[in-house]
C-alpha cells in the first residue's frame, strides 16, 4: 500500500487500539463531549468546524434515530491521507465512530466510501467483522448495557461533490448527489431527516486517539486555535512526496524543507479548491487561523506554468460541479475560458476584472463549498502572479475579449 | 382555503426544503416569534420563516427566479442572495430560515454585483430573441435583466441555438435553448404533480432538464397538464400554439368557425390584459370573439350540464347494479373523466382502474360531437365545413381533441383546443382591448347554461353540480332546503382531498328523463352517498393508493379528479403566473358567476331538456348518447419502450 517516503512516524501507530473506546464507555455523554472539547479538535476535512460542537448539537437534537457518518469520499485532488488511514488504521476510525455513536446517541454508523476505493471494501469488511466478533460493534458493546452500535459501508459513485456533507447525505438517500440548503444543518436534519454527524476519516481516527491519550495531550500540540496533529498528503515537485504528520501551525517553508521542496515557485494548499501560495508567503502557517486545509499540499516547481495549473483545476470543477446553482455551474466554464484567453494573450484587463468580479460572486453566492472555493486557485494566481499571466504575447493590453 | 404551499404535502424533496417555513429541530420552538431587521425595517415573524417571506412582510422586494409560491424550496438560481450580518457568504433568502434574531441587507454593492453577475451568466447560456418569443412581455428573466441594469452581454450570448426543440407533443413544446436550469418544471413535475417526466440529467455545465432517455415528450408518460408551462420563468416550455391555424380557418370563407368557451378562461383572460386576477370577462369575450371573426360562440357549460346528466345517470346505473342486482363486477367508486390530464394519468399509472372512469366524454368532446351532428343538422351545414374550436384553460385538451377515437361525429369532433393565453394573443392581434368590449350573450341553440356548468372550473365543482342534481332528482326536494343558496360548501375549497357524505333519508318520484333507467328510488332510501374530490395529480395518486389499500376513499361512490391544482382554473393553459393567491381569486370569480345565474342546476337547463326531446331521444346513456357522448380509454402503462 502507501509507504511514506519519510521517516516521519505517524502517531496513529503508537495508539493502543480500543483504549479510547474503553475509556469512553466509563464516561457520561456530557463528559465524552467534554473530553473532545478539551482537545480543541476541529474537523480534519478542512472546513475546521469544532468537532465537539458538532457532536454536542447532534446529541442535543431531538430524533428517534440518529446517524454517525464517516466521510471517506476522499476526492480532493492531491489528497490521499484517508486512504492510508483506512488501510493501516481502520480500527481507529471505526473506534472513533463508535465513540461518536455513544456521544450523540446513535446506533447506526455509515462509512461513505469513495468509489475509487472499492478495493478497500474487503479489508474494511474484515476489520468490521473482527470488531463485531470481539464485541466492539453490535449489541451491548463491551458489555455496556444498551450501548448498541454497528457500522456499514456505502459506496459512492464517483462524484467529487459528494464529499460535501449534505450532497453526501442526498447520495446516501439515493438521490442525485447535490448539496442541500443550509441551514438546517445535518446535526439537526441530516440523513433521512434525522440528526446526523458527518466527520472526516481522520477526525474519527484522532477522536479515538484523543480518548486514548486525553484531550489535554492533543490540546498541547499545534497552535492555540488549531490544536493537535494533522496528516498531510504531499505531492508535486518535491523529492519525498507522501503522507506526513505535522503539528498544526507548521509554516509552509518548514514543511517544504521536510519534503525536499524548498525550491518551489508556489504551493497549492487545500487541493484544487484551496489557495495557491507564492514563495513570498512561505512563512505563513498552515492552520485554521491562517491557511486552512484538509491536508492536500501540491508543490509547484519553478518550471510550472501556473495557467496550466489553473486550467487543469477549472476543467476539473466544470466537470465536477453538481450543476445546481448558477454561479458554480456557469461561472467555472467562464473562468476556464478566461484562463484559455490568458494563455493566448487575448484577455483584456477589463475582462480579467470582470472575471475577478465573477469569481467573487462565485465565492459569495454559490450554494456550497465547491462553488465557493472553486475560484480560489484562479484568484490567487491572478493576484500573486499577475505579471506572469498577463505577459503572454504582449497583446493583452490591447483589447481582445 | 389554506395558505400552505401546494407541494408541502406531496413533495419528495428533503423535509428541510418543502415549505416556506422550514422545520427546525426543536418543534417546541416553532410557534414562537423572532425579530428580523431587514434593510433597517423591523418585522416579527414565526420561527423558521424564510428571509424572503419576512422581507415580503416588511414590504421589501427581493428578486427571485427559481422560487415559486407553489413549489418546494430550491435555492439554486441564487438571484435572491442577501447579506446576513455575521455570515461570510451571501445567503439565498428563499431558503434561509430565520431561527434567531437576524439583521439582513438586501441590496448592498456585493449583493448587486452578485445578482448582475448571475444574470450575465444566465444570459450567456440563454439563446432566444425576445421579439419572437411567446413570453416576450411576460418573461421573468427579461424582467430581471431590465431591473438589474443589464446593458451588455459581459460573458457572451449564444448566437446559434445549441439544442433541438421538442415539438413532438400535441400539448407541450420544449425549447431547451431558453432554459435557465431553475428547475421549476422539474419540481412541478416531480413534487407538485408527482408525474416525474422531467428530471435533471448530467451535471456541471452539461446539466439539463431531460425526459427519460431523452425521449420526445410525446413518447413518455407526460400527461400534458402543462403545469410546467405555467411555472417556467422563460419561454423554454410553451403550449403548442394553434392560433395561425385558427386565423386561417377564420379567413377561409367556406369554413363555418365555431367557438365553445369553457368556464375557467373567462375568469383568467383579464390577466392577459393587465387586470387583476378574479375579473370575469365572459360577455366581453363573446363580443371580442365575434369581432375576431368566429361565426358562433357557444358556452361549454351546456355540455358540462349534459355531462352531469350522462355521468350522473351512469353512476345511478352502477349503483343500481351493485345494490339491487348485487352485481359484484360493477366498478365503484366511479371516477370523473372531464380532466384530460387526469385521464392520461390514470391510463399511465393506474390502468387497472380504467373501468372506474366514467365513459362519459369531457364537456369539450361532447360539444364537439354535437356540433358536427345535431348543430350541423338543424342549421343545414355540411359538417365537413365546420371548424370547431374549444377555448380551454388547459394544454391537455389539445391532446384530447387529437385522440383518434374522438371522431364519433364522423369527423374530428373538435378541431383545435385553444388556451386562454392563445386567445389573449388572438384578441390583441385583432386590435381589441378586451376589458373595453361591450357585452354580448352566447349563441343559440346552446345559449343558456347553468351555474352548475360554470363551477366545473373550480375543484369540487363537478361534484357540487352532480350533488345538486342528484338531490333534486332522487330526493325530490330543493337543494336549498339542505344547503343555503344551493352552495354545497363541503366540496369547495383548496384542500387537496375532500370527502363529503349525503344521507338519502327520503326519495321522490323518478323523473321522466330517467324512467327507462330505474323503476323507483326506494333502493336508495336510507343510503349514505359518499363522495370524494381531489385536485392535482399528486393528490390523485394519494387517493388511488388509498383505494388500492382499501382505505377510506375506496368506500366512496363517486370521486372527482382534476389534474391541475385548484381544478381547471389553475390549468396549464391559463395566464402566467398562476399562484395559490391567483387561483383563489379566479375561484372567487367563478363562484360569483354561479351565484348570479337564474338557473343553477344542470337538469333544469332548458337546452338540456330540449336536446333529450329532439335529438338524444333514447335518453341519458341511451344508444345515441353512447355513440356520441361516451368513449373508452387506453391502458398505456408507465413502461416506456
Amino acid at each position: 500500500m502507501i509507504e511514506p517516503k519519510n521517516k516521519n512516524k505517524l502517531t496513529f501507530a503508537t495508539i493502543e487500539v480500543n483504549a479510547g473506546l474503553k475509556k469512553a464507555i466509563t464516561l457520561s455523554r456530557a463528559d465524552i463531549i467534554g473530553e473532545l472539547k478539551e482537545s480543541g479538535m476541529k474537523g480534519r476535512g478542512g472546513a475546521g468546524f469544532p468537532t465537539s460542537v458538532k457532536w454536542n448539537l447532534a446529541a442535543a437534537a431531538k430524533g428517534d434515530k440518529k446517524y454517525v457518518v464517516c466521510n471517506a469520499d476522499e476526492g480532493e485532488p492531491g489528497t490521499f491521507k484517508d486512504r492510508l488511514i483506512l488501510t493501516d488504521y481502520a480500527d481507529l476510525v471505526f473506534e472513533g465512530m463508535t465513540i461518536g455513536g455513544l456521544a450523540v446517541g446513535s446506533e447506526e454508523g455509515i462509512v461513505y466510501l469513495r468509489a475509487e476505493y472499492t478495493y478497500l471494501v474487503a479489508h474494511l469488511e474484515d476489520v468490521l467483522a473482527k470488531r463485531r466478533a470481539a464485541g466492539l460493534l453490535g449489541k451491548n458493546i463491551l458489555g455496556k448495557e444498551g450501548f448498541n452500535f454497528d457500522i456499514h459501508l456505502h459506496m459512492g459513485a464517483g462524484a467529487y461533490v459528494c464529499g460535501e456533507e449534505t450532497a453526501l447525505i442526498e447520495s446516501l438517500e439515493g438521490h442525485r448527489g447535490e448539496p442541500r440548503n443550509r441551514p438546517p444543518f445535518p446535526v439537526d436534519t441530516g440523513f433521512n431527516g434525522k440528526p446526523t454527524i458527518v466527520n472526516n476519516v481522520e477526525t474519527f481516527a484522532w477522536a479515538a486517539a484523543i480518548y486514548a491519550k486525553g484531550g489535554a495531550w492533543f490540546n498541547g500540540l499545534g497552535t492555540e486555535k488549531s490544536t493537535g496533529l494533522k496528516l498531510f498528503s504531499i505531492s508535486g515537485d518535491c523529492e519525498f512526496p507522501g503522507v506526513y504528520e505535522f503539528p498544526m501551525g507548521i509554516s509552509v517553508a518548514d514543511l517544504l524543507k521536510e519534503v525536499g521542496g524548498s525550491d518551489a515557485k508556489a504551493v497549492q494548499i487545500g487541493g484544487a479548491s484551496g489557495h495557491c501560495v507564492p514563495a513570498a508567503e512561505f512563512s505563513r502557517a498552515i492552520a485554521y487561523e491562517d491557511i486552512a486545509t484538509g491536508g492536500s499540499i501540491i508543490v509547484f516547481g519553478q518550471d510550472r506554468d501556473l495557467l496550466d495549473i489553473a486550467e487543469n483545476f477549472l476543467e476539473f470543477f466544470c466537470e465536477e460541479s453538481c450543476g445546481q446553482c448558477t454561479p458554480c455551474r456557469d461561472g467555472n466554464p467562464k473562468l476556464l475560458e478566461g484562463v484559455q484567453l490568458l494563455k493566448k494573450g487575448e484577455c483584456s484587463m477589463q475582462y480579467l476584472n470582470d472575471l475577478l468580479s465573477l469569481a467573487e460572486t462565485m465565492q459569495l453566492a454559490s450554494k456550497c463549498g465547491l462553488g465557493q472555493s472553486s475560484p480560489n486557485a484562479f484568484v490567487s494566481i491572478a493576484t500573486h502572479f499577475k505579471a506572469e499571466i498577463l505577459g503572454r504575447t504582449g497583446k493583452a493590453m490591447q483589447g481582445g475579449k | 382555503m389554506t395558505d400552505k404551499k401546494f407541494s408541502e404535502d406531496t413533495s419528495r424533496a428533503p423535509v428541510s426544503q418543502r415549505g416556506s417555513k422550514v422545520e427546525m429541530g426543536d418543534p417546541g420552538a416553532i410557534g414562537g416569534l423572532v425579530t428580523a431587521i431587514i434593510d433597517g425595517v423591523e418585522v416579527k415573524v414565526p420561527l423558521g420563516t424564510t428571509i424572503l417571506d419576512a422581507a415580503r412582510q416588511a414590504g421589501i422586494k427581493i428578486p427571485t427566479l427559481c422560487h415559486h409560491d407553489d413549489l418546494c424550496i430550491a435555492g439554486v438560481c441564487r438571484i435572491c442572495v442577501v447579506e446576513v450580518e455575521g455570515q461570510r457568504t451571501l445567503q439565498a433568502s428563499c431558503a434561509y430560515p430565520i431561527t434567531a434574531p437576524i439583521k439582513v441587507k438586501t441590496h448592498t454593492p456585493k449583493v448587486r454585483r452578485a445578482r448582475r453577475n448571475i444574470l450575465d451568466l444566465m444570459l450567456a447560456n440563454h439563446y432566444g430573441e425576445c421579439y419572437s418569443c411567446t413570453r416576450n412581455a411576460n418573461c421573468e428573466l427579461r424582467e430581471l435583466a431590465e431591473e438589474h441594469g443589464v446593458d451588455t452581454y459581459r460573458f457572451g450570448h449564444p448566437e446559434e441555438p445549441m439544442f433541438a426543440m421538442d415539438h413532438s407533443s400535441h400539448s407541450v413544446y420544449r425549447d431547451p435553448n431558453k432554459c435557465v436550469n431553475c428547475r421549476r418544471c422539474v419540481r412541478t413535475c416531480i413534487d407538485l404533480q408527482e408525474v416525474g417526466v422531467l428530471e435533471m440529467f448530467d451535471r456541471g455545465h452539461e446539466i439539463h432538464v431531460a425526459t427519460f432517455m431523452e425521449k420526445p415528450l410525446a413518447d413518455v408518460v407526460c400527461i400534458n397538464c402543462g403545469q410546467c408551462i405555467n411555472r417556467c420563468p422563460t419561454g423554454a416550455l410553451t403550449a403548442h400554439d394553434v392560433t395561425d391555424e385558427i386565423w386561417a380557418a377564420i379567413d377561409d370563407p367556406t369554413k363555418h368557425v365555431i367557438m365553445q368557451t369553457a368556464p375557467s378562461p373567462r375568469a383568467g383572460i383579464g390577466e392577459c390584459f393587465g387586470l387583476e386576477a378574479g375579473h370575469a370577462l365572459t360577455f366581453e369575450m363573446n363580443t371580442a370573439l365575434r369581432r375576431c371573426g368566429f361565426d358562433k360562440v357557444f358556452d361549454t357549460n351546456f355540455t358540462a350540464d349534459l355531462t352531469i346528466i350522462e355521468e350522473g345517470t351512469e353512476l345511478l346505473i352502477r349503483l343500481y347494479k351493485a345494490l339491487v342486482e348485487k352485481d359484484q363486477t360493477v366498478a365503484l367508486p366511479q371516477f370523473t373523466s372531464c380532466s384530460p390530464g387526469w385521464v392520461k394519468f390514470i391510463e399511465h399509472f393506474y390502468p387497472e382502474y380504467l373501468d372506474h372512469v366514467s365513459s362519459a366524454k369531457s364537456p369539450q368532446q361532447m360539444f364537439g360531437a354535437l356540433i358536427k351532428t345535431y348543430y350541423a343538422q338543424i342549421n343545414n351545414i355540411d359538417p365537413k365545413d365546420i371548424v370547431s374550436v374549444a377555448l380551454m384553460p388547459c394544454s391537455a385538451k389539445k391532446f384530447e381533441c387529437n385522440r383518434p377515437e374522438m371522431a364519433d361525429s364522423g369527423f374530428k369532433d373538435v378541431d383545435y383546443g385553444l388556451t386562454t393565453r392563445e386567445l389573449g394573443k388572438m384578441i390583441k392581434e385583432g386590435g381589441i382591448h378586451l376589458p373595453d368590449m361591450p357585452k354580448s350573450d352566447f349563441d343559440d341553440p346552446f345559449g343558456s347554461a347553468t351555474g352548475s356548468g360554470v363551477i366545473f372550473g373550480a375543484s369540487g365543482g363537478v361534484m357540487e353540480a352532480a350533488l345538486r342534481t342528484v338531490i333534486e332528482l332522487v330526493m325530490g326536494i330543493k337543494v336549498e332546503s339542505l344547503f343555503e343558496h344551493a352552495d354545497i360548501l363541503p366540496v369547495r375549497g383548496m384542500e387537496g382531498v375532500k370527502v363529503a357524505e349525503l344521507t338519502i333519508d327520503k326519495v321522490g318520484p323518478v323523473p321522466d328523463l330517467l324512467k327507462d333507467i330505474v323503476p323507483n328510488w326506494d333502493w336508495l332510501k336510507g343510503a349514505t352517498v359518499k363522495v370524494g374530490v381531489c385536485h392535482g395529480t399528486a393528490n390523485a395518486k394519494k387517493v388511488m393508493e388509498d383505494i388500492k389499500a382499501g382505505g377510506e376513499m375506496s368506500k366512496c361512490h363517486f370521486i372527482e379528479f382534476m389534474a391541475c391544482p385548484g381544478g381547471c382554473l389553475g390549468g396549464g393553459g391559463q395566464p402566467i403566473p398562476t399562484t395559490p393567491e391567483i387561483r383563489k381569486k379566479r375561484a372567487k370569480a367563478i363562484y360569483n358567476e354561479d351565484a348570479v345565474y337564474d338557473v343553477r342546476k344542470s337538469h333544469e337547463n332548458p337546452a338540456i331538456v330540449d336536446i333529450y326531446e329532439k335529438f338524444l331521444t333514447d335518453g341519458p346513456c341511451g344508444h345515441k348518447s353512447h355513440k356520441l357522448l361516451h368513449t373508452g380509454y387506453t391502458a398505456r402503462g408507465k413502461y416506456i419502450s
